[in-house]
């Protein structure tokens, strides 16, 4: 069963993969008229069936994979990040009949693939439940909150199609130097992905031993060349890259490494493609955007959001207030993770009180999309692994 | 001030922007499109600037300040969280040397800033107050003259209001405009609009009650607010816990005496590492994983006028697990911490020290750590009395031997043992893998043989008094949140003017939808679909870069 769940799951994945070139060449290709002399967008609406048929594929991983485990799949790293990949296609797949912006799914579905392929860097097997999370409200809570922070992404995907079409890249700007490093981010994800899979391909491993944060010593266990090394380290695997520093104690020396990684290859994608195109990764996209209308994409975007935040509100907030008075004895604790959830609603607040006045429409409220989304993915990755609190057993 | 008299003949309250009842510009400005925000109602904050009620009322009501009060407690929590509150660090670690120590100076201005215990700080509770009167007063301040406005609004609209609407349309081309009005009202009714009709023309309305949903969800807010502020009360919010051994019975505080419990069991249970479906998983935690903390508690009630007399009354029994507390009368019991194997009970045998013991085998007697006899007396007439009993052993500054509390995790005792008619006893120093004679002449010598232990089970006691009310707030904030973004307000005015069709349209977010309902209406009838004006700005801007192609978009023209 556990098997049969990674399969669906990978094939999903590619038909994520498919709908993303369906859409792509939807919107370069050559247009077609029908006998009536209508235009028809055939290889959108593949597209779209594709990605649908995506998103089953994605539940039958779902819910083979609870089978599996006899719980709902949204309790660590890989499985909660998993889920939000599906559900930001859901988002798309909801959103998308109203629209009918085939930019979107060019610029949705590799957003999806992305996250997904970031959850399998995480260990993917099915791991038990520990006491606090046995309860229905796991499922609930999760997968209301999923399913809204990936409506909320899709916003985020659409600010991206906005601020791609009106953004002059012909000239220097601060604009384009922050639209070229939301680009830079994501490609770092990428670069991340990339070099796990390839190191863990080969096997590489790279073991230490070093003295933890409480003076004792310790072995660690590298999956990527470390450029910087545990404190005090010793290497103890053969033929492996010293490190060039160790780091202080109280940093989790593999996943800093892993940061650094992340960004060096992050930095070489990026100029690989600088040095194909010959100019800003966002002008190179901007041809595939032109014929979207900037007033479309933005309404586009606001509608994703309006509908994304009162779900994340009620999962990521009110029913985790429910469970918490359940589990945790108090229905709210200031623990990081709640309290990123709270950032998270009272920015998206911000954004949609800013959006009653006329001046914060277009592009503000695109780069406020962006930054929205970054706060997600930051209470996803950086306070589930770095910041310690009561949700940090999902950080396994 | 007075009112300002429309050419309809409608009295607008000073101020007012658009008629609100035939939607005439009244400031005359320039022939941009009309300001559609509430209507073009007088509000409050916008028409008296004088007085100090007025510069307050008008702070308040700003939703630019009311962002600004949202931005900066999102960054005031953002903050907290880039080390542990103080109630997240280990206990028993002073808050003044613990950041430094652990973060360095960074965590040492972390400490001396106050962050340590931000979010009880006089000015973020000063921030979540300015939330609550920003909310309360900018509600206000809009919601009432909307309500007027929207309430009041007439069918028929002043030429100047239907020209500065964004979607507009003159049609001078259709034949029997009063014919296609009425096919129009008779489609917009099937497509569920709300249509009047005055003088042959229509007003058709649709979701009107979502404008009223950011008013509900922030009356919402306002009760939770309300609801978290009144737990500062003691009555209404009660916060303890309490140990229990196994077998004990112990008062529930807060209670009065009134309640208490008794644990009848305490598990921990771990996963199966050979459990199929998990074991790939354990396999990696490399260590045991917890499946199960449970305490079989079983609840007594005494009336209160009985205390302390032992009339008790069984209430009920329940598994009281992580994510299953006990419940009753407003108190709930919560699984929160766990000793397993804490000592319970010694038992001693008295031997002689030379000698074969002869007729001392029924001198064993077992003494609980807890609440020990003070004396233990045998048929044969020796006598053991406890003459002192120190539960955690320690000696204390003046070098003397004394206990850190209660609690049996380093037991010692010295006993006194009378021999069958002796009035003096012998004292001796017994502890665990330790029996030493005070008295250098010592005849006898207990020896420990057997000890008992227990797993002790501590429970959260809780009662929160607030839930109700915030609750109710969570509800009626959830049901504002979706009313106002899941429907959307759309109105159409259709007019005829002298022989011409007047074609209007406005919505409060969804403009997508009402342009295909507009499209439908122009597929069912001869009335054409309006344009957007904002488009055809967009596009006299926009012809020169000629980046304008068909619209790929799909939402404004089909």
């Amino acid at each position: 069963m556990a098997q049969l769940s990674s399969n669906l799951l990978l094939i999903a994945f590619f038909l994520y993969f498919l709908s993303t070139l369906m859409f792509a060449v939807s919107v370069t290709g050559r247009r077609f008229k029908d006998k009536k002399g209508i235009e028809r967008n055939r290889l959108g609406t593949y597209g779209y069936i594709s990605s649908v048929a995506a998103f089953v594929l994605a539940m039958g991983y779902f819910i083979t994979r609870w089978i599996a485990g006899g719980h709902a799949p949204v309790s660590n790293m890989f499985e909660y990040t998993t889920f939000l990949g599906i559900m930001m296609g859901l988002g798309f797949v909801i959103i998308y009949p109203i629209y009918k912006s085939r930019v979107l799914g060019l610029f949705t579905m590799p957003v999806v693939m992305l996250i997904i392929a970031y959850a399998s860097v995480f260990p993917t097997e099915i791991q038990p439940l520990i006491p606090a999370l046995q309860s229905n409200w796991l499922k609930i809570h999760v997968i209301t909150t999923a399913l809204g922070q990936g409506i909320l992404a899709v916003g985020f995907a659409a600010g991206l199609v906005y601020l791609v079409r009106v953004t002059d890249f012909k000239t220097k700007s601060k604009k384009v130097t922050s639209l070229e490093l939301v680009f830079f981010g994501l490609l770092c994800f990428v670069g991340h992905i990339l070099l796990n899979m390839g190191f863990s391909a080969v096997n590489y491993e790279a073991e230490f031993q070093y003295i933890n944060e409480f003076g004792q010593e310790a072995p660690i266990t590298y999956q990527l060349p470390a450029l910087i090394g545990p404190n005090e380290g010793t290497l103890l695997s053969e033929d492996r890259l010293s490190p060039l520093v160790n780091a202080p104690d109280f940093i989790v020396p593999d996943d800093l490494n892993a940061v650094i990684w992340a960004f060096i290859s992050g930095a070489v994608l990026y100029w690989v493609l600088r040095l194909i195109f010959r100019k800003p990764i966002g002008g190179a996209l901007q041809p595939l955007v032109k014929s979207v209308n900037p007033q479309s994409a933005d309404e586009l975007s606001y509608r994703a959001i309006a509908i994304g935040f009162p779900i994340f509100t009620l999962g990521g907030l009110i029913f985790a207030m429910i469970w918490a008075q359940i589990a945790w004895t108090r229905f709210w604790g200031w623990d990081p993770k709640e309290v990123w959830a709270l950032i998270t609603f009272l920015f998206y607040a911000a954004y949609l009180h800013l959006r009653l006045s006329r001046g914060w429409q277009g592009e503000k409220s695109a780069w406020l999309c962006v930054i929205g989304f970054a706060i997600i993915m930051f209470n996803l990755i950086f306070v589930n692994l770095v910041i310690a609190g009561l949700h940090s057993y999902a950080g396994m | 001030m007075s009112k300002v008299k429309c050419e309809c003949g409608h009295l607008n309250p000073y101020g007012t922007y658009l008629c609100e009842s035939c939607g005439k510009p009244l400031k005359e400005d320039d022939n941009s499109l009309a300001n559609m925000r509430y209507e073009g109602v007088a509000r409050r904050s916008q028409t008296y600037k004088k007085s100090i009620v007025d510069k307050i009322w008008n702070f308040f009501s700003s939703v630019k300040v009311g962002v600004w009060i949202i931005v900066l407690t999102l960054i005031a929590s953002s903050i907290g969280t880039i080390f542990p509150q103080e109630m997240f660090i280990p206990p028993g670690q002073p808050a003044s040397v613990y950041y430094y120590e652990e973060y360095g100076t960074m965590g040492q201005l972390f400490y001396q800033l106050g962050f340590h215990n931000l979010y009880s700080s006089w000015w973020y509770m000063l921030l979540v107050a300015g939330l609550g009167v920003s909310l309360i007063i900018a509600s206000i301040d809009r919601f009432v003259p909307l309500y007027r406005a929207l309430k009041t609004q007439r069918v028929t609209r002043h030429p100047g209001f239907m020209k500065r609407q964004r979607l507009f349309k003159k049609a001078d081309t259709v034949t029997e405009p009063s014919e296609e009005i009425k096919k129009a009202s008779e489609v917009l009714k099937e497509r569920k609009y709300n249509v009047r009709e005055e003088n042959g023309n229509i007003l058709a309305e649709k979701g009107r009650f979502s404008r009223w949903g950011p008013y509900v969800n922030h009356v919402g807010l306002i009760i939770f607010l309300i609801g978290a502020m009144l737990r500062l009360f003691p009555e209404m919010y009660l916060e303890d816990h309490i140990w229990v051994r196994e077998g004990q019975e112990v008062e529930v505080r807060g209670t009065g005496g009134e309640y208490s419990v008794r644990n009848d069991d305490f598990l921990v249970e771990f996963y199966d590492p050979e459990d199929e479906r998990f074991r790939e998983g354990l396999e990696r935690s490399g260590g045991d994983v917890v499946k199960t903390y449970q305490t079989t508690a079983t609840l007594f009630k005494q009336s209160s006028e009985t205390i302390g007399a032992g009339e008790k009354e069984e209430v009920q029994q329940h598994r009281i697990r992580v994510n299953d507390p006990m419940s009753f009368e407003g108190f709930s019991l919560y699984q929160v911490d766990y000793k397993l194997n804490e000592l319970a009970a010694f038992t001693f045998a008295l031997e002689e020290i030379d000698g074969d013991s002869e007729g001392l085998e029924d001198v064993r007697f077992e003494v609980n750590l807890y609440d020990p006899e003070p004396s233990y007396e045998f048929d044969n007439g020796y006598r053991v009395e406890i003459y002192d009993y120190f539960p955690n052993f320690t000696f204390n500054d003046d070098g003397e031997p004394s206990t850190l509390n209660r609690i049996p995790d380093n037991p010692r005792f010295i006993f006194e043992v009378f021999a069958p008619g002796e009035d003096d006893g012998e004292l001796s120093f017994v502890g665990i893998q330790l029996n030493e004679a005070i008295e250098e002449d010592n005849q006898y010598r207990l020896r420990m043989v057997d000890f008992e232990t227990n797993h002790v089970s501590a429970l959260a006691v809780r009662r929160d008094r607030t839930l109700p009310i915030l609750i109710l707030g969570g509800i009626i904030f959830m049901v504002g949140l979706v009313q106002g973004s899941y429907w959307h307000h759309r109105r159409m005015w259709i007019q005829e003017r002298d022989g011409e069709l007047w074609i209007a349209g406005h919505a409060n977010k969804n403009w997508n939808a009402l342009k295909k309902d507009f499209d439908y209406l122009a597929e069912q009838t001869n009335i054409p679909a309006p344009n957007d004006q904002t488009d055809e700005q967009d596009e006299s801007e926009r012809t020169d870069e000629g980046v304008r192609e068909a619209d790929d978009n799909g939402s404004t023209k089909q």
